[in-house]
This record gives C-alpha cells, sequence and structure tokens, in this order.
C-alpha cells in the first residue's frame, strides 16, 4: 500500500456516499473564471479572503521581521538587506524613513487587511451563510464586489511600497499634519495618496460586505433558527458587522477632510504651521485633534471588529470540544451587546494626552472600564465551559485555549491604560505596544487560527496535519509571550513607541539586550508561520481526505452539508432547525444536532 | 555564505519536522485514528499544565531580570509622579490577581477535564446566580480603581498651586525650544507667520509686544526642586508629545492649540545621579508622538537645581529680544536710550 493510499484508505467509498445527492444540484456550468475568480459563492469568496489576508500576514510579519532587526541589533550590517531593499538598507542598515515606512505598512495591513478582512471577511462569509441555513449571501453580487474592492485596495497598497518617495511613513494612525504635509515628511507625498486611495476602497469593501452580513443574518435564517438559537459565532459576526457599518464611514469622512487638506488648500486639521525650510504655510483656524476624534470614531470599534469573531469562534469551539454547552448563552449574547454599544463610547481612551478636556476624559475612563465587565462575563463563561468537561485537544481548541490565555493577559492591561491617570504616564510607551499585540493582535490571530484548524475540512474537504498544527501552536504561544511580556517592562521604564534607535538615550538603552532577545524570538515565531503556510497549502491540496460529515461531532447546520457542499451548500431542503446549537452531553447523548427534533421524553434547563 | 548556510538550515529544519509530521500520520492512520487522537490529547494536557508552571516561573524570572531597569525601581522624580507610582501597585495587585487565577483556572481545568472514557460531561448550560457573581464583581472592583484613577487625574489636569513657576515648550522637527516669562512673570504674544529661525526668532514673537522683551528662550529646561512648574505647551509643525518618564507626566504638543501640564520636581539632577547610581543620568524629554522621520532623536534635556542655582542662571541669560535686535543691546550700542533697554542694562549689570 504506498503512502497515499494509506492516508485515503477508506474514504473513497464514504466520500462518495456522502456526496452523494450533491452532483444533481449543478445546473449551471462553472468556468474557471466564474468559479475561482469573479465566483459568487461565499464559500469560494471566503476562501478568496483567506488566502489575500494570508498573503499580508506574511508580508506584514516579514516587515516587522525587518524593523525587529533593526531594534534588535541597532548595530549590525545585513548586507543581504541592500539586495532587497536598495536604498533604503543602504550599507545593510535600515534607513530611519524605511523604519518609519515599515512599522506604519506593518500596522495598516496587519490591522486592516489581515484581522478586519482576512479574519470576519473569511469566517462571516464561510459561517453565516452554513450556519444559519442560507444556500448564499443576501447579495451575492455585492460579496463579489466587495472582495474585489478589497483587493484593488491591496494593489493600490502594494503599490504604494514602490514609490520614489517611499509608502506612508507616520505611523497607522495617520495624525495630520504630518500626514497632511508632504513636506514634513517624504512618506506623506505620493505614498500618503495612495495609502488613502487603498483604505478608501477598503472602506467601500467593508461597507458592501457589512449590509450583506446583516440582512443575511436578518432575514434568511432557515425555519426554525431565531434569533436565540443562532450560534454564538453568527451573532459575534453580527455585531462586528453592524460596528462596521456604523464607523467606517466616519473614518471616512475623516479621510475626506485629509485628502481637501493635502489637495485643496483647506484646513480642516492644519494651523499655525511653520515647516523648516519651507516657511509659514497659510493655514489657520483648523484643528488637528478633529482627525483624532474621527479616526479614533472607527479606531476603537475596530478593535472589537477584530477581536469579536475571534471571541465568536473561540464560544463555539470551546464548546464543541469540551463536548460541553457553552456556559451562559444569553449572557455571552448581552456582553457581547455591550461590548459592541461600549465600543462607540470609548474612543477619546487614545486621546487622554492631547490636552483633551478633563472632564470629558474623565467619562471616557469610566465608560471604558466599564467594557472589562462583559469582558469579564465572557472569560469567566468561557472557563465555565471548560470546567468539568471533556476535553478534545484538536489543533483549533488548542488555539481557542490560547485565544483565552492571551485575552485575559492583554485585557487585564487594559485595566492599567484605560485608567486616564495611568494613561499620562504609559501612553504611547511599551506598555501599549505590549497591551494591544496581546489583546488585539495575538489574541485574534489564535481565533482565526482556531477558525482555520477548525473549519478547514468543512472548507476543503481535507484535514491539516495534526504534528504540525501542534508544533504550530505551541512555539506560537510561547513566543508571543515572549515577544511581548518583557515588553511591559520597557515600558514601565517609559520607553517610547516608534523609535528607530534607543542607543542615544539615557533613560531607554539599558533594554538592548532585551531587545536582542524579542527580535531572536519574533524571526523563531515568524519561521514558525511559514510551517502553519505550508500545512495549509500542502493539506489543501494532499491532506488526508474527510470521510465522514461531521468530523467534531458538532451540531451547528454547516456540518450536515455534503463532505465538499457545492453553490447552494445543500443538496436538498434546508435543513429544518428545532433547538439551539450548544446540547453537548445532554441526557446522556455525546451531542444533539440543531436539525434534531425536541424529543417528547427530553429534559429542559 | 552565512545567509545560504541560515537558509539552508531553516528549511532542512523544515524538510525534517514535515516529514516526521507525514510519518506520524501515517502511523495514527494504521494505528487506528482513535487510539492516536487519545494519546495526543494526553501529551497536549500535559503541555498545557506544564505551560503554566513554566509561564509562571517565566514571569517571575522576567521580573527579576528587568524590575530593575525599570522606573520603579527608584522613585518618582515628581511628587506627583508618586501618586502615579501607588496607582500603579493598587492597580497591577488587582490586575495580578485575577491574572493568576485565571490563567490557573484555564490551564488547570484544560488539564483535568481532558478527555477520558470514564468522565460523564455536566450538562452544565447557565446559571444567572454565577453571572450575577462575575458581573457584580469586576465592577466593584472598577469603580474602586476608577475613583482612585478620577481623583489623580483631576489633580494632574487640574490649577496649579498658585506659586508656580510657567515656563513654555514648543517642539518642532526634531527639538525643543523653552521659553521663560522673564522678570514680569508674562510672555510675549507670538504668532507663527513671524517665526525667522535666520534671525533669532525661532517662535515668532512680536517684538512690537513690550511683554517679550524680557522673555528668554534656551535649548535646555531649568526647573526648580520642590517649586511646582506649569508646561505651557505648542509645535510649530506637527504634533509632538512631551514624554517626562522620570516625572510620570506626558502632553501632546499640537500645532495651534496650547496644551498645560503641571508637576513639582522632587529631586535635583545630581540627587537623581546618586539615586540612581549612574552618573551619567539625566531627565530626558522624549517625543512620545510620531512627528517625521528624526521622531527617535528629539530629544530635550531638563536640569532640576535648588533655587539658588535656578537665580545664578536665570540673571546669566540674556532676553531673546537682544539676542534677536542687536541694535538694541546696550552692550552694542551706547548710550542706551529705549526704556526697555534699561531694564536690560540692569540685568547685565549684576553680571
Amino acid at each position: 500500500m504506498s503512502n497515499e493510499a494509506v492516508l485515503h484508505a477508506h474514504s473513497d467509498a464514504a466520500a462518495h456516499d456522502a456526496q452523494g445527492g450533491h452532483h444533481h444540484e449543478h445546473h449551471h456550468h462553472e468556468t474557471f473564471i466564474s468559479k475561482y475568480v469573479f465566483s459568487q459563492d461565499h464559500k469560494m469568496i471566503a476562501k478568496q479572503f483567506l488566502i489575500t489576508g494570508m498573503f499580508w500576514a506574511v508580508l506584514g510579519g516579514l516587515m516587522s521581521v525587518l524593523f525587529r532587526l533593526q531594534l534588535g541589533y541597532p548595530d549590525t550590517t545585513f548586507p543581504w538587506l541592500e539586495d532587497i531593499l536598495g536604498k533604503w538598507a543602504k550599507g545593510g542598515h535600515i534607513s530611519p524613513e524605511a523604519y518609519y515606512a515599515l512599522v506604519t505598512t506593518h500596522g495598516t495591513v496587519l490591522v486592516f487587511f489581515v484581522l478586519t478582512a482576512g479574519l470576519s471577511g473569511t469566517f462571516a462569509n464561510f459561517l453565516i451563510p452554513l450556519q444559519i441555513g442560507a444556500r448564499d449571501m443576501a447579495s451575492p453580487f455585492m460579496n463579489m464586489l466587495s472582495y474585489w474592492f478589497f483587493f484593488a485596495a491591496s494593489i493600490v497598497m502594494l503599490s504604494s511600497i514602490f514609490v520614489e518617495t517611499g509608502p506612508f511613513s507616520g505611523g497607522w494612525t495617520a495624525y495630520p499634519p504630518l500626514s497632511a504635509l508632504g513636506d514634513a515628511s517624504p512618506g506623506s507625498k505620493t505614498g500618503m495618496d495612495l495609502w488613502l486611495i487603498s483604505m478608501a476602497l477598503f472602506v467601500v469593501s467593508q461597507l458592501l460586505a457589512g449590509l450583506n452580513y446583516i440582512s443575511t443574518v436578518l432575514n434568511m435564517r432557515t425555519k426554525g433558527m431565531s434569533m436565540t438559537r443562532l450560534p454564538l459565532t453568527v451573532w459575534a459576526l453580527f455585531f462586528t458587522a453592524i460596528l462596521g457599518v456604523l464607523s467606517f464611514p466616519v473614518l471616512f469622512s475623516g479621510f475626506i477632510l485629509l485628502i481637501f487638506d493635502r489637495n485643496f488648500g483647506t484646513s480642516f486639521y492644519l494651523s499655525d504651521i511653520f515647516i523648516s525650510g519651507v516657511g509659514a504655510l497659510p493655514n489657520e483656524g483648523g484643528s488637528a485633534i478633529l482627525y483624532q476624534h474621527l479616526f479614533w470614531f472607527l479606531g476603537h470599534p475596530e478593535v472589537y471588529i477584530i477581536l469579536l469573531p475571534a471571541m465568536g469562534m473561540a464560544s463555539e469551539i470551546l464548546s464543541v470540544n469540551s463536548r460541553k454547552p457553552i456556559f451562559g448563552y444569553m449572557a455571552m449574547v448581552g456582553s457581547m451587546f455591550a461590548i459592541a454599544v461600549l465600543a462607540f463610547l470609548v474612543w477619546a481612551h487614545h486621546m487622554f494626552v492631547t490636552g483633551l478636556n478633563p472632564f470629558l476624559g474623565s467619562v471616557f475612563v469610566l465608560l471604558t472600564l466599564l467594557i472589562a465587565v462583559p469582558s469579564a462575563i465572557k472569560v469567566f463563561n468561557w472557563l465555565t465551559t471548560l470546567w468539568r468537561g471533556n476535553i478534545r485537544f484538536t489543533p483549533g481548541m488548542m488555539f481557542a485555549i490560547g485565544f483565552v490565555s492571551l485575552f485575559i493577559s492583554g485585557g487585564l492591561t487594559g485595566i492599567w491604560v484605560g485608567n486616564s491617570a495611568l494613561d499620562i504616564h504609559l501612553h504611547d510607551t511599551y506598555f501599549v505596544i505590549a497591551h494591544f499585540h496581546i489583546v488585539m493582535g495575538v489574541a485574534s490571530m489564535f481565533g482565526m487560527f482556531a477558525g482555520i484548524y477548525h473549519w478547514f475540512p468543512k472548507m476543503y474537504g481535507r484535514y491539516l496535519n495534526n504534528s504540525m498544527a501542534y508544533i504550530h501552536f505551541w512555539v506560537t504561544l510561547a513566543g508571543a509571550y515572549l515577544i511581548f511580556w518583557p515588553m511591559h517592562y520597557e515600558g514601565l521604564a517609559g520607553m517610547p513607541r516608534r523609535y528607530y534607535d534607543y542607543s542615544i538615550w539615557e533613560s531607554f538603552k539599558q533594554f538592548a539586550e532585551l531587545n536582542r532577545f524579542i527580535s531572536t524570538v519574533a524571526i523563531i515565531v515568524f519561521a514558525v508561520q511559514l510551517l502553519f503556510l505550508f500545512n495549509f497549502f500542502y493539506s489543501v491540496f494532499k491532506g488526508r481526505k474527510v470521510t465522514v460529515q461531521n468530523p467534531w461531532s458538532a451540531n451547528t447546520l454547516e456540518w450536515t452539508t455534503p463532505i465538499r457542499p457545492g453553490h447552494g451548500n445543500w443538496a436538498g431542503e434546508i435543513p429544518e432547525v428545532h433547538r439551539w446549537a450548544y446540547d453537548y452531553g445532554k441526557d446522556g447523548k455525546e451531542f444533539i444536532p440543531q436539525t434534531t427534533p425536541v424529543g417528547a421524553d427530553e429534559s429542559h434547563h | 555564505m552565512t545567509m545560504f548556510l541560515t537558509i539552508a538550515v531553516i528549511v532542512l529544519i523544515f524538510v525534517v519536522i514535515f516529514q516526521i509530521s507525514k510519518a506520524s500520520e501515517y502511523v495514527s492512520v494504521l494505528k487506528g485514528e482513535d487510539i492516536s487522537r487519545k494519546q495526543n490529547n494526553k501529551i497536549n494536557g500535559f503541555l498545557m499544565v506544564a505551560f503554566l508552571v513554566l509561564g509562571m516561573i517565566g514571569v517571575w524570572y522576567c521580573n527579576k531580570l528587568y524590575f530593575g531597569k525599570t522606573l520603579l525601581a527608584v522613585d518618582s522624580a515628581s511628587v506627583e509622579g508618586a501618586r502615579v507610582d501607588s496607582m500603579l501597585w493598587i492597580t497591577l495587585a488587582v490586575t495580578g490577581i485575577v491574572f493568576i487565577i485565571t490563567q490557573v483556572l484555564l490551564f488547570w481545568f484544560a488539564y483535568k477535564y481532558q478527555e477520558s472514557d470514564k468522565r460523564k460531561v455536566f450538562y452544565f448550560p447557565h446559571d444567572n446566580r454565577l453571572e450575577v457573581l462575575w458581573t457584580i464583581i469586576p465592577a466593584i472592583v472598577l469603580t474602586i480603581l476608577v475613583v482612585i484613577g478620577l481623583r489623580n487625574w483631576f489633580l494632574f489636569t487640574g490649577e496649579p498651586p498658585k506659586d508656580a513657576m510657567v515656563v513654555e515648550v514648543t517642539g518642532k522637527q526634531f527639538n525643543w525650544i523653552f521659553r521663560y516669562p522673564g522678570k514680569d512673570g508674562a510672555f510675549g504674544k507670538k504668532y507663527y507667520k513671524n517665526i525667522d529661525d535666520a534671525s533669532g526668532n525661532a517662535l515668532g514673537v512680536l517684538w512690537d509686544d513690550k511683554l517679550s522683551h524680557d522673555d528668554i528662550v534656551t535649548d535646555k529646561m531649568i526647573l526648580v526642586k520642590g517649586r511646582p512648574v506649569k508646561l505651557i505647551i505648542g509645535a510649530r509643525d506637527v504634533v509632538h508629545d512631551v514624554g517626562l518618564s522620570h516625572f510620570r507626566m506626558k502632553m501632546d504638543a499640537v500645532p495651534g492649540i496650547p496644551t498645560t501640564l503641571w508637576f513639582t520636581p522632587k529631586y535635583t539632577t545630581k540627587e537623581m545621579k546618586e539615586l540612581t547610581k549612574n552618573p551619567d543620568f539625566v531627565y530626558e524629554i522624549s517625543c512620545d508622538q510620531m512627528c517625521g522621520n528624526g521622531h527617535y532623536s528629539m530629544k530635550g534635556i531638563i536640569e532640576v537645581v535648588d533655587q539658588e542655582e535656578y537665580d545664578i542662571w536665570l540673571i546669566k541669560q540674556k532676553p531673546q529680544y537682544l539676542v534677536a535686535n542687536p541694535d538694541k543691546d546696550p552692550e552694542n550700542a551706547k548710550p542706551v536710550a529705549a526704556d526697555t533697554a534699561k531694564t536690560a542694562t540692569k540685568v547685565v549689570a549684576k553680571l
């Protein structure tokens, strides 16, 4: 028996059976273009978002490796850097221009392209129709447009890297006047124009996607699928979409004003500016702080746009693999609702030290710390879900547990920086970097990995390799803590963010050795992500085939579709739903799918 | 060459991991997937608890290595900063306890409730008492933290004491300019279109305003130990931030919108040299808001001295009005006519 035959020995017969009904439903002919490129099938669009997101994750991760090289080894030259970066790394040393461009692009693409488009783009598209029992999105065409607007945004962002004056380099938040004035920073010339165009296209993509998700969840649930029977993933993605639809337009308005200031001589953000070498600018009466309000009105909900999908998927995966219902379903929905509402009321906690009215600041302190309450509810509910369960450590489950750990660690430091009297000390130091990378960056990446490992069998009809998955998990979890935990100490020494070189500072130069350590771990963690990528693409084509319809013994509807569902998801009728998604271990039964009618002798809870 | 070697080694490691992973997959299929899954489960369950133990040791070790390098190892250099520190310790205690409890529970549960054929899972979908419990306790604890925080916040952002000295701080790419109001205690008006670096008017001061005639402009901030200081902060080009980590304070410098910040220095620079056991110690102002490619080098120096030393220093300074308008300087042009120049003469005479 050949190796391949070992893997697929029992698969063919069963697979044929499970896919039996699926052949007749293909009435329309699909070409390569309509199936893989301009596809209107939500599952294919999800995969497009995922793979584009992965492309950006690699690029964004690589950028962080490059700037970590500068931070960890400021005195070492790397001749190969000049080979790949040219004038941006003369003599094998990344220039400050390049360093700031890398930092800025890393932030922008990771926040928007990977953790927004790559995360909710993938899983909202994939899971919403499958889990609510719909054949596709409310508007498959808008869905397709949403991907292609994202694609266009990606192309424009990518092209900005090759501009002569360099990509935008003023930080991912793009505060004017720095971002408005090409004379203040070369990156604010053509690079910033492209950045703005790319982000505008991205906002369009997000709005098309979000409206679609909302209308799909509200209108296209199958028979019996009341809102309170929705899996928590769908609830999370639903709230995410609402946040996006309500906040992205505000960001867009901020960008429009910025475009006017940059190109048409208005003074929305500009006032009293004298640029050395250029002279005094005519603009008067604008407020640089206005932009910060508009930006963070999206910027803070954006944090939850990134986190909520991860929370939803972690909830689902923890329950399935503990073989136990999620604890406090309604409390979970309620806390997500609370988070979604509060997300709009805390934006100015990013602006405590801008000279904001102190009274206004105090209101934002109160509202910010209030968010810790629903977050605490969620954490304790996850812990109680694990308690007295029967836990299977599938790779998805491992990442879900890792997500909870990271969410706790990063969430708790939010109580520090959310309190303005502490923020006045910690703002814009490495403490903040550690805080948001753990709670929003790595935790959400873990949520995304959990989702990929858990739903990969549904996406591609094959399994990922478990051994590689476990290596991926343990190295990434340990690495994430090794990278970001010590950064809290740098922050407590007041070490500022976005510095190219600390050696000239008496107050911050004592961490040279630690910086080197962090950079080394970052490189290792990045390498392990390549292992994951390899596992992913190898398994798409060569992975062990899925032979059973419901490999995780889960209750939700996506596992009632054929192993490789076609466009339309279910071959015959859409199944009817009779119960919530979390009847695991009820009445001595291992699991009871949502499609099973409630029995006469079934206990109530 | 080393680069190719490194790549070769990495590729080799990848290949080895891949081969082992594939092999273990074949083995698991041959052995029966259920058996190998259970084996994996045991291993990962053990690793969960191992990670917890190693992680906690790591937390302790990290603290041992780096605590001494943080600012907490030395007292706050400002009276108000001490309140930041004490609040920081309270917050650390609260979040630290929660951190340990929740992480221990998470990884311990993962280990303890790993799959076993013997266990029957406990169907436990909800319990309102528990939900209320972990809604109310965090809410109470957070209220306490908010109260402490806001009391400090209103102190920090409130009016400084009456006897506070005033210094104007202006950020520009990529350095800081300081202005002292001089004897009259008031700054002369300024307008950004008057800025002219070449003629000694980096701030755009209106020389017609008599209040400006005794203003002193420096590139270093001198403060007095024990005397509150109010900073009036502005920026000439883009947003900067006056980062005063030793004093635990920070405030943005925004073009067109002045901001303020006050604090009371507690130790002179000399005393801090002894406290930190670092003979090179200086109070540094770090720019904490991304301001362009030279952001990382935008350093300002503060020197805290006692009152006497400050008085001597102040007397030695020549008002910027005279620097920018040398024809008005009595040292250059005698006899002196203008009233303002007379005051200046007195200052110079004292030297």
